[in-house]
């Protein structure tokens, strides 16, 4: 297995499912960041075969809702003196404001102004998401 | 479904005692905001709040109105809200109901969103049922016209599903047949496909009509063809049953023939007159005044 230096102070984002890493990485914007980072693709992984895995040697604000929207499976691990002293389970978030936008033309939201769009999660296991407004179905 | 008995029932004391309701909400103001042009609807909402004893203002094309200078929903319901003690709100876009009832400090009243609810009307065809038919349960229901469009039709069937023992017949060309969603939710032993209204209608105690529209066709044509099916002509009422009752949403264009309107059981003026009553529940519930 690969061999990552490691963190001191900082973040492990774990159990990401192969390919999303990526997505997560820039979500974060961890490209623009200063301190030292890494993406780390296809791991080998007992659990799910392949995953991907992100360190960062900082300790940041996460929007967990957004990284359970990503991929609801992954685990964040923070890191304070070399030691764990927290871990995160992700869990799909009840309701998503802001984020996601509806994919229903005729939805109030996509004309009006200054509206946050609100989606609730009506089934965790499909990960299906509702327009609080037009009921309209949700891709993630 | 209990909010819905208690509007209900409402409905039942105002018909019963409709005296005792004319000064209940003196001093009252609703607000009328259609940001599409409605007239029935308008003034059957309108008509029940002066039949309370309140007052109404509005606007009724949103060209007249701040709207067209750009004004959020936000705002305008905030604005709404300081004079007025309830809205009734139209607007061509889903949702937009639900948007301004999160911003307003007074009730908000659904008065149809695009093609997306309109639960006034479904509410109106309940209590026509209620009404005329004793109860809402153990009744087979046809229903005719364009079944894939019709937004009535729709939010009709969901609501009946609640209640025990409905029969579906959907009658319609098989280009305006009811939508796969739809049906996902009904017991598959409860409904019936057709595009035949002659061979079903003397199974039916209720026979709901809606309108079939010449755009929903690719040439003029096939909307002849098929249109000729789905008017209801006093010869299809030969074989229906003698308590039947015939109801449409209006406006009708041409798929009821005038001919039918002497027969008792066209019941669809009536129905607007429920539709009123209703109202008058749902505004008199929603200022506290039940
Ligand atoms: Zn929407």
């Amino acid at each position: 297995m690969l061999e990552i230096t490691g963190i001191h102070r900082g973040i492990v984002i774990d159990h990401i499912k192969a390919g999303l890493g990526y997505k997560i990485f820039k979500e974060l914007k961890l490209q623009d960041v200063a301190y030292p980072t890494a993406l780390i693709r296809n791991v080998h992984s007992n659990k799910l075969g392949k995953k991907d895995l992100i360190k960062i040697d900082n300790v940041i604000d996460l929007n967990l809702n957004v990284l359970g929207l990503i991929d609801p499976n992954l685990t964040i691990t923070i890191i304070e003196n070399g030691q764990v002293i927290e871990k995160k389970q992700i869990k799909l978030p009840e309701t998503v404001v802001g984020i996601l936008s509806c994919k229903n033309p005729r939805c109030i939201t996509t004309t009006e102004h200054n509206v946050d769009t609100t989606f609730h999660l009506v089934n965790p296991q499909t990960k299906e998401y509702r327009c609080e407004f037009c009921n309209t179905r949700a891709k993630l | 479904m209990e909010e819905q008995e208690e509007i209900f029932t409402l409905a039942d004391q105002i018909m019963a005692n409709e005296g005792q309701y004319l000064d209940i909400c003196r001093g009252k103001l609703l607000s009328t905001l259609f940001y599409e042009p409605s007239t029935r609807t308008r003034f059957s909402f309108e008509a029940a709040m002066l039949r309370l004893g309140g007052q109404v203002v509005g606007f009724s094309e949103p060209n007249s109105s701040s709207v067209s200078k750009g004004e959020s929903i936000a705002d305008t319901i905030r604005t709404v809200g300081c004079y007025a003690d309830i809205a009734v709100i139209r607007h061509p876009k889903e949702g937009a109901p639900k948007l301004a009832s999160k911003n307003a400090n007074i009730p908000v009243i659904n008065a149809g969103d695009g093609g997306h609810q309109h639960p006034t009307q479904t509410l109106t065809d309940l209590l026509t049922i209620r009404s005329l038919k004793k109860s809402i349960n153990h009744q087979v229901i046809g229903l005719c016209g364009d079944l894939k469009f019709g937004r009535t039709a729709h939010s009709l069937v969901k609501a009946l599903n609640k209640y025990e023992n409905i029969r579906f017949i959907f009658i319609s060309p098989i280009e305006l047949t009811i939508p796969e969603y739809i049906l996902e939710d009904l017991d598959p032993g409860s409904y019936t496909l057709t595009d035949n209204l002659d061979e079903v209608i003397d199974q039916l105690d209720i026979l709901y009509m809606t309108r079939i529209q010449k755009e929903r066709f690719f040439n003029e044509e096939e909307y002849l063809r098929l249109k000729g099916y789905y008017i209801l002509t006093k010869d299809k009422l030969a074989t229906a049953k003698e308590d039947m009752i015939v109801m449409h949403p209006l406006p009708r264009v041409d798929e009821i023939c005038s001919d039918v309107d002497d027969d008792p059981r066209a019941v669809y003026f009536k129905q607007a007159k429920f539709g009123m009553y209703v109202r008058m529940a749902l505004i008199l519930k929603l200022l506290g005044g039940a």
